[in-house]
């Protein structure tokens, strides 16, 4: 991205750095573990692609003009992708999301010009999912309802970029990927891309071990709302890992490998750690999602400063 | 000392679907362990042997309780605890 001349930042997307994490790697010698460096996207996520697709695709097909509004529930990355895009694009972005989202999160989204509407913290995100239906019922011409949970475009985003791009940069070697489950997009798209390689590649979806769990933008599909893009019968296994695993590696991958990554990112590391160890002289591909400074929360004794 | 305690949705399996639930107790760790009793596996979730788990944020009415006395929290009569997962950031680290 760094070498390259553009004329939107729209077309920044994709074309991520791939990582090999060689002091993970000291853990399963004859290994390799390579981390797919996502917040190299120019919003700082994964969900840059399918934000992008998603829109692209329904702007060609008529599904969003300048006359609508997009409008999704999302966590957080996914809005921050929507309403850059949408700034650089000409369109009006509102997002549902569970009011106890990180403060960074809603800064940076309004400072795109995006509005936010607020869900009950306690319904998690399937709570902003169930509100966010209720308003396109209610008004249906207004919006462009873009449901990342359903929207083809999202997996597709990830079979066109993601997945062609891991093939380029380690195709002659890889043997694992391993991705965690969220709108599953990422890992619905990139496994069927991966399933046309010529060689098997193993494909493993990481998912939380817990439904109370803090590994914020993953979903532990047992106790949530099933994303319709989710084929349970795509990954070759489901990997189940916990908070404390996920928060650990994070911290591990910061003060090892100089990576500052969010908890999700952690949670898919440890899963390729764990699938490395196992597999004999392996080469295993995990996604790094987010970095972790958007998680940030205010310190003891910022919390009561007034400004 | 019966406070209200509500349930997020993750949580509601272990009390049979109430999004709020009555208990027990004249600090947070009491209300915890009566919690254990009328609903078993709740304490598990909540805590370790460190105290309240990392990712699980609890608010006294409407504040953290790692901001006040944790566990040892003081509720009385008619408080509201909330149980918020910490999904969606702010997560104290």
């Amino acid at each position: 991205m760094r070498f390259r001349k553009m004329e939107s930042i729209v077309e920044a997307v994709g074309n991520t750095p791939m990582l090999r994490l060689r002091t993970l790697e000291k853990d399963a010698p004859g290994t390799k573990i390579y981390l797919k460096l996502e917040y190299a996207n120019p919003g700082g996520s994964v969900k840059d692609r399918p934000a992008r697709q998603m829109m692209l695709d329904a702007i060609e097909d008529g599904r969003l003009t300048n006359d609508k509004i997009l409008i999704d529930a999302t966590s957080g990355n996914t809005g921050v992708a929507y309403s850059l895009f949408g700034a650089a694009m000409g369109y009006r972005i509102h997002l549902v999301m569970p009011s106890n989202v990180s403060q960074a999160r809603k800064d940076i989204t309004e400072a795109f010009g995006t509005e936010i509407i607020y869900s009950d913290p306690m319904e998690g995100s399937d709570g902003a999912i169930v509100k966010v239906r209720k308003m396109v019922a209610e008004n249906p011409d207004r919006y462009f309802y873009a449901d990342q949970y359903s929207n083809p475009s999202n997996p597709r985003a990830h079979y066109l970029g993601t997945g062609a791009e891991i093939l380029d940069q380690v195709g002659g070697e890889i043997t694992h990927f391993v991705a965690g489950l969220g709108t599953s997009g990422t890992c619905m798209g990139t496994t069927r891309r991966l399933r046309e390689h010529s060689r098997k590649i193993e494909c493993i979806a990481v998912e939380p071990a817990e439904a109370l769990h803090g590994l914020e933008g993953l979903k532990h599909m047992a106790s949530s709302l099933v994303p319709e893009i989710y084929d349970s019968k795509l990954p070759d296994e489901i990997l189940p890992v916990g908070t404390d695993a996920g928060w650990d590696m994070s911290d591990r991958l910061a003060a090892q490998e100089g990576l500052h990554v969010g908890h999700s990112t952690g949670a898919n590391v440890a899963g390729a750690l764990e699938v490395a160890k196992r597999a004999e002289a392996s080469c295993v591909v995990a996604i790094a999602c987010d970095r972790g400074d958007r998680y940030f929360a205010p310190m003891k004794w910022e919390k009561h400063y007034e400004w | 000392m019966a406070v209200t305690v509500r349930i997020p949705t993750p949580l509601r399996t272990l009390t049979g679907g109430a999004d709020e639930v009555s208990a027990d107790g004249g600090t947070v760790a009491e209300v915890i362990d009566n919690l254990e009793t009328n609903h078993p596996g709740m304490k598990d979730r909540l805590c370790d042997e460190k105290g309240v788990r990392r990712f699980v944020n609890i608010y006294a009415n409407d504040e953290d309780i790692r901001f006040l006395d944790n566990l040892e929290t003081a509720l009385t009569e008619g408080d509201t605890l909330s149980i918020v997962p910490a999904i969606a950031g702010g997560a104290s680290r």
